[in-house]
C-alpha cells in the first residue's frame, strides 16, 4: 500500500506540471493579459510597456512559466491586477467552495444514494418510474436554469430564503446552492446506485444472507450496500474535484464569492496569475480526490490490493 | 468473561414436537413462476419427508425442479416471479408456508440452514469469513463482535481448516475452493439446525476434496443427528452417503426408494436411463448410453407422463394419463418398504 501511494503521489508530478503549463500556455496565447487592465479602451503605449516589464510579460513564455513555477513553490503565487495577493483571492474563496461542495455532496450521497436504494429495490414499481423520471429532467436541464428557477421561485416569489448570498457564506445560506450545483451529479448517483443495487441483489450472497437468516434490514445495509457502494464512491471522489472547479454558474447565481466567482473575475479580467493559480490548486485537488478515491477502492473491496 | 448460556436462547420446543412426525414433510408442493413469456411449472406436486439423522438425496437433472424445491423450503425463492400456489411444508409439524415473514426468518438459519452450490459467489466477496460466520451468532444469539469471533474460529477448526486462529480475517478469495466449501458448511453448522439443505455442495470442487467435502458433511450430520437433504445430479456422490433417493424429473418426483434398492433395480425408465449413462470401466470401449432428447420445456411440460417424448418405453396411455407414484412390490406382490415409481409401466421396468 505504501509503495503504491508513493508511486501514486510521483505519477502526480508530471501530471501537475504538464496541466500547469497548458493552462499558463493558454492564458496566454489566448490574448495579451495587459489589454484587460485598462477597461474598455487600448491602453496608452508607454503604460503597457511599463507593466509588461513590472510582471515579467516582456520575457519569453517558458522562461515566464519557469519564474512562475519557482515562486509557486515558495508559495507565492503573484499578485492579481489590482495588486491583491493570489493567496489572498484564494484564503478567501476555497473555504466559501469548500462549504458549497460539503453541502453539494452531502445531498448527493444522502439523497442520491437512498434514492438509488429505494428504486433499485423497487424495480419497476410507480415509485422507481418516477425517480427515473425525476433525474433524466434533472440531468436534461442545464444547472443555470435550475438554479436560476429555483432562486426565482424560493428565493424572490416565496421568500422561503434569501435569493443571495452574504460574502461569509454561512453553511444554512448554502443549502439551495450546493442542491442546485449537486443536482446532476445527485441524479448520476440515484441511476448509478440504483443499477448497482438492482444488480447485485440478486447475486447469490445476498441470497446467502437471506438464508442465514439476517433481518432484512442486515441483509441490505451489511451485505448488499457494501458491494454496491464501490461505483458510487468511486464516481462521487471524483465529483469532489469537478464540484469545487465547476461550480462557476452558481456562485455567480447565488452571488457566492468562492473559487468559481475568482475563476470567472479572473479570466473577465484577463489576470493569469489568479486563473493559473486556481487553476494550479484545482489540479492538485482534482488528483489527491482521484488517489483518495483509489485507496477507499481497496478498503471497500478487499480483493483489490495494490502492491 | 461471560459465559453465554447458549440454551437460554433457544426458544423451547413447541408443544406436539417430536410426537413421532418426521422433521420435514413436504406435502404437494406446486412451485410457478410467472413470466412475461408464460408461466413457467418448476415444481408439480411435491412430496418427501426427511427425519432427524437420515439423508435424503434428491436427484434430477438441471431444470427439474429440486432447487426450486429446496428454496421454497428455506424461504428464499424470489416471490414475485414465483409463487407457491399449493401445498405445505411442515416442519416439525407446523406449516411454514402459514407462517409470517418473521417467524420464518427466525427458522433460517437457525432450525433449517442451506449450503449453497458455489461458495466463492455464495460468499460475501468483501466481508472477513470471520465476520461472516459470527454474524449467524450476532444475529441470532445476540453476542459481541469479541465472543462471536472466538465462535467463528472454533467453527471453523470443526470443520478442519488449518490455522483456524490466524485465518479467521482473511476474505473468501483467499482460500481455495474446498476450503470456501467448509466454510460455507460451517456457517450452515453454525448454530446446530435440525436441518440441512446441501444443494450440490460439491459440484464446484474436484473429485479429491469432493470426496474429504462429503465425508466432513456425513460426520457432522452424524454428530449433531441432523436431517439433510442432498441436492445432486451426481450418482456417485449419493451411494455413498444418502439414505435414500428421490429422483426427480419435470417438478415431480418420479421415483422414491432406499438408496442401495435403486442403483440395483431401478423401477422408472428415467432412473434406469441416468444409472445406465454413468461411465463404468467394465464398459470400456462400448458407446456410452445418454438419454435421448432434452428435459422438457417448463411453460409446456408435455400431457400424460412428463418423461414421455425420451422414453424407450413410451406407450399411448403415457401420453395422455399422469402416472401417479405407485408403491412398488416384489413379483409375488409383497411390498417394497419406501419405493415409489411414478411410472404406467413399472413393473415392466422393475421386473422385466
Amino acid at each position: 500500500m505504501g509503495r503504491y501511494v508513493i508511486r501514486r503521489l510521483l505519477q502526480m508530478i508530471p501530471v501537475f506540471f504538464g496541466a500547469t503549463l497548458l493552462i499558463f500556455l493558454m492564458v496566454n496565447v489566448m490574448g495579451d493579459p495587459i489589454a484587460g487592465l485598462c477597461g474598455d479602451k487600448a491602453c496608452d503605449p508607454s503604460t503597457a510597456a511599463q507593466l509588461k516589464k513590472e510582471f515579467g510579460l516582456d520575457k519569453p513564455v517558458w522562461q515566464q512559466y519557469l519564474t512562475y513555477m519557482g515562486n509557486v513553490f515558495t508559495g507565492d503565487f503573484g499578485t492579481a491586477f489590482n495588486g491583491q495577493k493570489v493567496t489572498e483571492l484564494m484564503s478567501a474563496a476555497f473555504p466559501v467552495t469548500i462549504r458549497l461542495t460539503i453541502v453539494a455532496i452531502l445531498f448527493e450521497i444522502v439523497i442520491g444514494i437512498s434514492l438509488g436504494v429505494v428504486t433499485g429495490l423497487r424495480r419497476g414499481r410507480p415509485v422507481d418510474t418516477v425517480v427515473l423520471m425525476l433525474t433524466l429532467v434533472v440531468i436534461a436541464i442545464p444547472v443555470f436554469v435550475t438554479g436560476l428557477l429555483l432562486q426565482l421561485l424560493l428565493g424572490v416569489e416565496w421568500g422561503v430564503v434569501k435569493p443571495t448570498v452574504q460574502p461569509e457564506a454561512p453553511f444554512n445560506e448554502l443549502l439551495i446552492p450546493g442542491l442546485v450545483l449537486a443536482s446532476v451529479s445527485l441524479a448520476y448517483v440515484t441511476r448509478l446506485t440504483r443499477t448497482s443495487i438492482a444488480e447485485n441483489a440478486r447475486a447469490d450472497y445476498v441470497r446467502t444472507a437471506i438464508a442465514k437468516g439476517l433481518p432484512r434490514r442486515r441483509v441490505i445495509t451489511r451485505h448488499l450496500l457494501r458491494n454496491s457502494l464501490i461505483p458510487v464512491v468511486t464516481f462521487i471522489g471524483t465529483d469532489v474535484g469537478a464540484l469545487m472547479g465547476g461550480a462557476i454558474v452558481t456562485e455567480r447565481i447565488f452571488n457566492i464569492h468562492g473559487v468559481g466567482y475568482q475563476l470567472y473575475q479572473g479570466i473577465l479580467r484577463q489576470s493569469t496569475q489568479t486563473v493559473v493559480g486556481f487553476v494550479t490548486v484545482l489540479v492538485l485537488v482534482f488528483l489527491i480526490a482521484n488517489l483518495i478515491v483509489d485507496l477507499l477502492y481497496a478498503v471497500l473491496d478487499p480483493r483489490i490490493r495494490y502492491a | 468473561m461471560t459465559i453465554i448460556e447458549e440454551s437460554a436462547t433457544v426458544p423451547a420446543p413447541r408443544a406436539g414436537d417430536d410426537k413421532g412426525g418426521p422433521l420435514l414433510e413436504v406435502r404437494d408442493l406446486h412451485v410457478e413462476f410467472h413470466t412475461r413469456d408464460g408461466v413457467a411449472k418448476a415444481v408439480n406436486g411435491v412430496n418427501y419427508s426427511v427425519d432427524a439423522g437420515e439423508t435424503l438425496a434428491v436427484l434430477g437433472e438441471s431444470g427439474s425442479g429440486k432447487s426450486v424445491t429446496a428454496q421454497a423450503i428455506m424461504g428464499i425463492l424470489d416471490m414475485p416471479p414465483g409463487k407457491i400456489p399449493q401445498g405445505e411444508i411442515l416442519f416439525r409439524g407446523q406449516d411454514m408456508l402459514k407462517m409470517s415473514a418473521e417467524e420464518r426468518r427466525a427458522i433460517r438459519g437457525r432450525k433449517i440452514a442451506m449450503i449453497f452450490q458455489d461458495a466463492l459467489s455464495a460468499l460475501n466477496p468483501v466481508l472477513s469469513v470471520g465476520y461472516q460466520l459470527g454474524e449467524m451468532f450476532r444475529v441470532h444469539q445476540g453476542l459481541s463482535k469479541k465472543d462471536a469471533k472466538v465462535k467463528a474460529i472454533e467453527l471453523m477448526d470443526r470443520v478442519k481448516i488449518p490455522a483456524a486462529a490466524a485465518r479467521v480475517s482473511d476474505y473468501p478469495h483467499q482460500f481455495s475452493g474446498g476450503m470456501r466449501q467448509r466454510i460455507m458448511i460451517a456457517m450452515a453448522l453454525a448454530l446446530e439446525p435440525d436441518l440441512i439443505i446441501a444443494d450440490e455442495p460439491t459440484t464446484a470442487l474436484d473429485v479429491t476434496v469432493q470426496a474429504q467435502v462429503m465425508d466432513l458433511l456425513a460426520e457432522l450430520q452424524r454428530e449433531f443427528n441432523m436431517g439433510l437433504i442432498l441436492i445432486t445430479h451426481d450418482l456417485g456422490v449419493v451411494a455413498d452417503v444418502a439414505d435414500k433417493i428421490a429422483v426427480m424429473y419435470a417438478g415431480r418426483i418420479v421415483e422414491q426408494a432406499p438408496v442401495h434398492e435403486i442403483y440395483k433395480r431401478p423401477a422408472h425408465p428415467y432412473t434406469k436411463g441416468l444409472l445406465e449413462s454413468i461411465p463404468r470401466l467394465d464398459h470400456k470401449g462400448q458407446e456410452l448410453f445418454a438419454i435421448k432428447g432434452l428435459p422438457p420445456n417448463l411453460m409446456k411440460i408435455p400431457g400424460g407422463c412428463a418423461f414421455n417424448p425420451r422414453c424407450t418405453m413410451a406407450q399411448d396411455v403415457c401420453r395422455t394419463d399422469i402416472p401417479v407414484l405407485h408403491q412398488v412390490t416384489e413379483q409375488d406382490g409383497t411390498d417394497l418398504v419406501g419405493r415409489g415409481s411414478a411410472c404406467h409401466f413399472w413393473k415392466e421396468t422393475i421386473h422385466g
